[in-house]
């Protein structure tokens, strides 16, 4: 199993590890509860190193990235992230990916992939790279990531760097100085909370961490992460997303430009607005008993409309929330619903995404 | 940590005697693994259980796990101030915490169920 450079820490503060996708990261270091309020409320840390980073350089990057990505790149500026898919020719998703306009010149380019995709998603770019003059470096190895998330992690990244967070756009990057370090700096993540993301040589990562500690920054493990980033309706590879969905039925057509040429764009021309796929919902009940992944929906009348792809007691709204797919005729919001709970049916209802907006946003 | 005077099921079960009934509940070690509990689930007064089967569930954040009966017998008592909080179960597990309250088909020494030396030697390193 792989370890992160944070990992001595995880060991030292009691955090309860588990084998996430091949490394050995920390569920909880307290409470997943505490932990998810933390990020709500005041602001947490994430050891975030498992996921794939890899680097692009070469004149011809962006059309690589254009081909295999499906967001528009073309107009995406130095200094600006964008989300994407990764689909494989029939429009099933490989895996959802954020792309990094680095800037300068030769142009540098950056993709973060799922840890589980990693080796997936770095054979499918060399497999298709046509020629391409750019070349694709994997810095995950070398690397750390860490994810500072919640009201006042802006504030706080103000005091670590020498370059202000706050004058980063909503999924703006700038490289910045860390203790005498370079570092890269993303105002992105995975929670729904404003936050920034660093990406630092693996050396630098522990002492960055004792500072965060130093700072009263809580540890979150992978628990509050997911509950974090459900509430938020963020969809996670092997749950919502897979390579038999595409990303319509995820409801992400909005990272899909069907106007550029990428590897799917056919398959999905053809799918979109194909009204026989199930499609993904959000569910929100009023009983304890949280629907979990599986779990069989019926619509009223018995008949089985779909299945649970993520669900928990959400920390913040003290009711179980679940994302699901449903058959596209038995998806419409209000549509109240059951969910197989362990053999027993719990009542849903359909529900708007995602459940929590952070306020003024 | 755990009391001496209970005895204790390796599903994570104690269970203590009380004049005619026997008193159970969950173990600090199982609460504490399971943290953020969200809601238990109990069989009802009436109801019959029989030893190292399933009588109820325990739903935390993250996951759900079984509770299963360390004796055989009738649940006489279940502890319904649960119901209104299932975190009391994480604050006083041996105390306030307690699940039900069962009478035991057979009077006698609970020879199946372990000593709390025995359940700590099983817990360690956990």
């Amino acid at each position: 199993m792989a370890i992160t450079p944070v990992h001595p820490w995880h060991i030292t503060h009691g955090g309860r590890m588990v084998n996430f996708a091949g490394t050995d990261l920390p569920v909880q270091f307290t409470s997943i509860v505490k932990e998810h309020q933390a990020v709500r409320t005041e602001v947490g840390w994430f050891d975030v190193s498992h996921m794939g980073r890899f680097s692009f350089t070469g004149p011809d990057c962006v059309k690589w990235l254009n081909q295999l990505v499906t967001c528009r790149l073309r107009d995406l500026q130095p200094g600006r992230v964008r989300y994407g898919l990764v689909c494989k020719e029939d429009g099933g998703i490989l895996d959802d990916v954020l792309v990094y306009n680095l800037g300068g010149s030769p142009a540098k380019w950056a993709m973060v992939v799922n840890a589980s995709n990693r080796a997936k998603i770095k054979a499918w770019f060399l497999n298709h790279n046509h020629g391409f003059q750019a070349s694709l470096e994997d810095q995950t190895e070398v690397s750390a990531m860490i994810a500072v998330q919640g009201p006042q992690a802006i504030a706080l990244g103000n005091q670590l760097f020498d370059r202000d967070p706050s004058n980063l756009p909503y999924y703006g990057s700038f490289e910045a100085n860390y203790s005498g370090i370079g570092v890269l700096v993303s105002r992105t993540g995975y929670t729904g909370e404003d936050g920034w993301e660093v990406s630092l040589p693996a050396a630098s990562a522990l002492p960055l961490v004792e500072r965060l500690d130093y700072l009263k920054v809580m540890a979150c493990g992978l628990g509050a992460r997911d509950t974090l980033r459900l509430e938020a309706a963020m969809p996670l590879y092997g749950h919502e997303l897979s390579d038999s969905i595409d990303p319509f039925q995820a409801g992400l057509g909005r990272s899909v430009d069907l106007e550029k040429d990428f590897i799917g764009r056919d398959a999905l021309l053809r799918r979109r607005g194909h009204a026989d796929l199930p499609v993904r919902v959000g569910l929100s009940g009023s009983a304890k008993r949280a629907a979990r992944e599986g779990d069989i929906i019926l619509a009223e009348g018995g008949a089985e409309v779909g299945r649970v792809t993520s669900g928990t007691m959400s920390p913040t709204f003290n009711h179980p929330i679940a994302m699901a797919y449903l058959r596209p005729g038995f998806a419409a919001l209000g549509q109240p619903v059951a969910a197989i709970v362990r053999g027993r049916e719990e009542a849903f209802t359909i529900v708007k995404l995602p459940f929590y907006k952070r306020p003024g946003r | 940590m755990n009391p001496k005077d209970l005895k204790y099921a390796k599903t994570h079960e104690w269970v203590r005697a009380e004049g005619d009934t026997l008193l159970v509940g969950l173990t600090r070690f199982a609460v504490d693994q399971l943290t953020d509990v969200t809601y238990i689930e109990l069989p009802k007064a009436g109801a019959k259980v029989k030893a190292g089967e399933g009588m109820g569930e325990i739903e935390s954040v993250k996951a759900v796990s079984d509770i299963y009966a360390p004796v055989s017998g009738e649940v006489v008592a279940v502890n319904g101030a649960l119901a209104a909080d299932a975190s009391l179960v994480s604050r006083d597990p041996y105390g306030d915490g307690w699940l039900v309250r069962v009478r035991p088909d057979a009077v006698g020494p609970l020879d199946h169920l372990m000593a709390a030396e025995d359940y700590s030697k099983q817990t360690e390193g956990q």
